[in-house]
């Protein structure tokens, strides 16, 4: 079957590029890097079948590092990010050697006790600020010449992070390695007596997975220019999981519409005070009983349903004629 | 009908500064954001948004209003990122000229970091961070009604010399606790009091049984707690179990308010001493304003924090009044620390270089069940702390508007 994937993700940057000239940018760059998160994410859970629960310690302790790195140690940005992405990367390596011994319930506990760890660090340790968090991160020139000060700026560069990463995700899903991550997610049994080492590629997919959310994480420490115990908390890891589910897991846009649904509630409808997240429990709910597949993959099933309809009928015509 | 006492305020302006107004937009808007769903709902929330628009009213009634004033509010969900995006978003879009109360210290440091960028007004009341007025602060930011130090150093202080010379500190350990245990601990020993010891619980923690019972048995008149929140409603409950303020300890809590209280209740909150920088209870004009604030808060009394709230939006109103701008915020905050404060609130106070807004602070008692009259009729006074001490010393506080000047 043909993929739409790459015009739909041309249509979907297309419309990015022009968005702030209706949209505030700062929020769009926040939805972007929730984005990007709930991409790496979805990596793991809608293709590898792994659901994680401590997906938060990627993304904010590479904040932190980001963070710190530019304020403390004078980094440009880029260096910050990069810095950032690579404690994420190794992070990933330790705790998905750790965690991919088990499966299911026993996978999420051991994310969740190992993110645990990650915030108590972070609480303890001088250089997070504790409850303070890091503030004031500056935003100096990226590659010593492009003034990211300037919102717009700024959201150019984003969108640049934004789509590499999810080019490197989509990449990966499309390639023969994604084919046998799926082969795992659909049967590991059947993945090992084919021969496969499945725990290297169960490893290499968390790994990706940990380096994209540090990737989302350490950009949004230079977008909101704090790094903070929001972002390691185990909340945060929650909240991924309810815009992969709400945008639909194992889809490849799903994840980028479950971001933009949650974050724009929660800044939009921030004016309904206590309300937001009675209404965000209520969308859950209706998504999980209603629209089980999500918002993108409910779509995704009707056209295909649509389209099998259409081509059953053209079949039939042909029969008869 | 609306540009008429615009009119005036503007023709009245160009009498008294010789400057015509000039309000960006046409309009004074004035944003409360606060924690409107999580644990300071109560100390904040609505409250504090009543209090904002409730000062406007006031204000408008006594002097002609310089413009129209709008009245907005946000639930920043005590996240920082949400916080910072709001603070963003309202002064580039929305037109927000000062934004006002702000509790949880990594919000509270965000948005006055953003409120220095974007040369507006941040008066923070709920916010407990000192550093406001320290390291981070900036000419655009006010701390209004309370900071840990003025909490920790007055609970030390008074209580010494109220008696309590010997104390245990019940700690969490995490940066946060380990500041609070240190001020308090300092104020302790410069007035002539000993520490005894001091025990360090995890953040957060579930059961205090072994440390309370070490305190218990250290003797010490005062058991400290350097712990906030949770945690510190849990320890005031297991204490109460162990009897320990009926044993003829007493408790002080250093970071407590009302609604902490009332959420506890009487029975088990008894005995528990801490600094508030207010009180419902004190005099008439406080009474006729919890009077006010009850009748449209399901018979709530106001938090501190939200008398701080309204005392700080009639400061402010002032200043742009007689402005007759609210353009610049640093000129703005500047002109507030030039004047007097003065509401029927607060009573008389003043600002100070650094950002400090200072005035009296009070080490209350909480009554016995029997001693009180009714729901939130809950303080005695055991000492106040005038003014002058209430507060950090300004050159301790290691601002740099203050090397400056």
């Amino acid at each position: 079957m043909k993929s739409y994937d790459m015009p739909i993700f041309a249509a979907l940057i297309a419309v990015l590029l022009f968005a702030p000239l209706a949209l505030y940018p700062v929020f769009l760059m926040k939805v972007l890097c929730f984005a990007l998160f709930a991409v790496a994410f979805n990596l793991l859970i809608g293709y590898v079948g792994l659901l994680s629960f401590g997906h938060a310690m990627f993304f904010g302790f590479a904040a932190y590092i980001s963070a710190y790195t530019v304020k403390s140690w004078g980094w440009s940005p880029e260096f910050g990010i990069l810095g950032g992405t690579a404690v994420a990367m190794l992070m990933g390596v330790v705790a998905g050697s750790i965690a991919i011994r088990r499966q299911g319930i026993y996978f999420a506990m051991v994310t969740l006790a190992l993110a645990q760890m990650v915030f108590f660090f972070c609480l303890q340790a001088p250089f997070t600020g504790g409850e303070d968090g890091i503030q004031a991160v500056p935003r100096r020139p990226m590659f010593g010449f492009l003034d990211i000060s300037n919102d717009l700026v700024l959201y150019y560069v984003v969108l640049v992070i934004f789509a590499a990463g999810f080019l490197i995700i989509h990449r990966t899903i499309h390639s023969p390695f994604g084919q046998v991550l799926k082969a795992i997610r659909e049967n590991e049994q059947r993945a090992v007596s084919l021969g496969y080492k499945i725990d290297h590629y169960k490893l290499m997919a968390f790994v990706i997975s940990a380096t994209l959310s540090g990737l989302a994480g350490a950009t949004k420490a230079i977008v909101f220019q704090l790094a903070s115990l929001t972002d390691v908390t185990w909340q945060m890891s929650g909240e991924v999981v309810l815009m992969t589910l709400v945008g639909g897991m194992g889809t490849v846009f799903g994840p980028i519409a479950g971001a933009a649904v949650i974050i724009t509630m929660q800044n939009y409808l921030a004016g309904f005070g206590e309300w937001v997240l009675v209404i965000q429990g209520v969308i859950f709910v209706v998504t999980v009983l209603l629209f089980r597949r999500g918002i993108v993959g409910e779509i995704t099933a009707y056209l295909r349903a649509r389209s099998a309809a259409k081509a059953a009928a053209a079949a039939g015509a042909a029969q008869t004629a | 009908m609306k540009l008429k006492p615009f009119l005036l305020a503007a023709s009245a302006s160009v009498l008294a500064t010789a400057a015509h107004a000039e309000f960006t937009g046409g309009v004074i808007k004035i944003g409360v954001l606060n924690d409107q769903s999580g644990v300071y709902a109560d100390l904040s929330g609505q409250g504090s948004v009543w209090a904002a628009k409730k000062a406007v009213e006031d204000y408008c009634k006594e002097n002609q209003c310089p413009a129209k004033i709008e009245v907005i509010f946000a639930d920043h969900q005590n996240k920082p990122d949400i916080g910072s995006n709001i603070a963003r978003q309202w002064y580039d879009v929305d037109g927000v000229d000062v934004i006002v109360d702000v509790p949880t210290s990594s919000v509270a440091l965000a948005v006055n970091n953003i409120t220095k960028e974007k040369n507006k007004v941040h008066l923070n009341s709920t916010g407990g961070t000192s550093d406001l007025t320290g390291k981070a602060c900036t000419p655009n930011t006010i701390h209004w009604t309370y900071d840990t130090w003025a909490l920790a150093n007055g609970t030390g202080t008074a209580l010494v010399k109220t008696g309590g010379d010997t104390w245990f500190f019940l700690t969490a350990d995490y940066a946060f606790g380990h500041a609070l245990e240190r001020d308090t601990a300092a104020a302790v020993e410069k007035n002539g009091g000993k520490v005894l010891g001091k025990v360090r619980h995890p953040f957060p923690g579930q059961d205090f049984s072994s440390f309370l019972l070490q305190a218990q048995s250290s003797g010490a008149k005062v058991i400290g707690l350097a712990n906030a929140g949770g945690d510190t409603i849990n320890s005031v409950k297991q204490a109460a179990e162990f009897g320990i303020v009926q044993g003829g300890q007493n408790l002080a809590a250093l970071l407590m308010f009302i609604t902490d209280v009332h959420a506890l209740g009487l029975q088990t909150a008894q005995g528990l001493v801490f600094t508030e920088a207010w009180y419902w209870d004190m005099n008439d004009q406080t009474r006729a304003f919890a009077e006010e604030f009850a009748a449209a808060n399901n018979g709530a009394k106001p938090s501190m924090t939200q008398a701080g709230v309204y005392s700080a939006v009639i400061h402010y109103l002032k200043a742009v009044h007689e402005l007759g701008s609210d353009a610049d915020g640093a000129k703005v905050v500047e002109k507030m620390k030039s004047m007097p404060t003065e509401d029927r609130v607060f009573g008389k106070g003043h600002i100070r270089a650094d950002g400090r807004k200072i005035h009296d602070m009070y080490l209350f008692e909480v009554k016995k069940p029997e001693e009180s009259k009714g729901p939130w009729d809950y303080y005695k006074l055991r000492a106040v702390i005038p003014a002058d001490q209430a507060f950090r010393p300004i050159e301790e506080g290691e601002c740099p508007l203050v090397k400056k000047g």
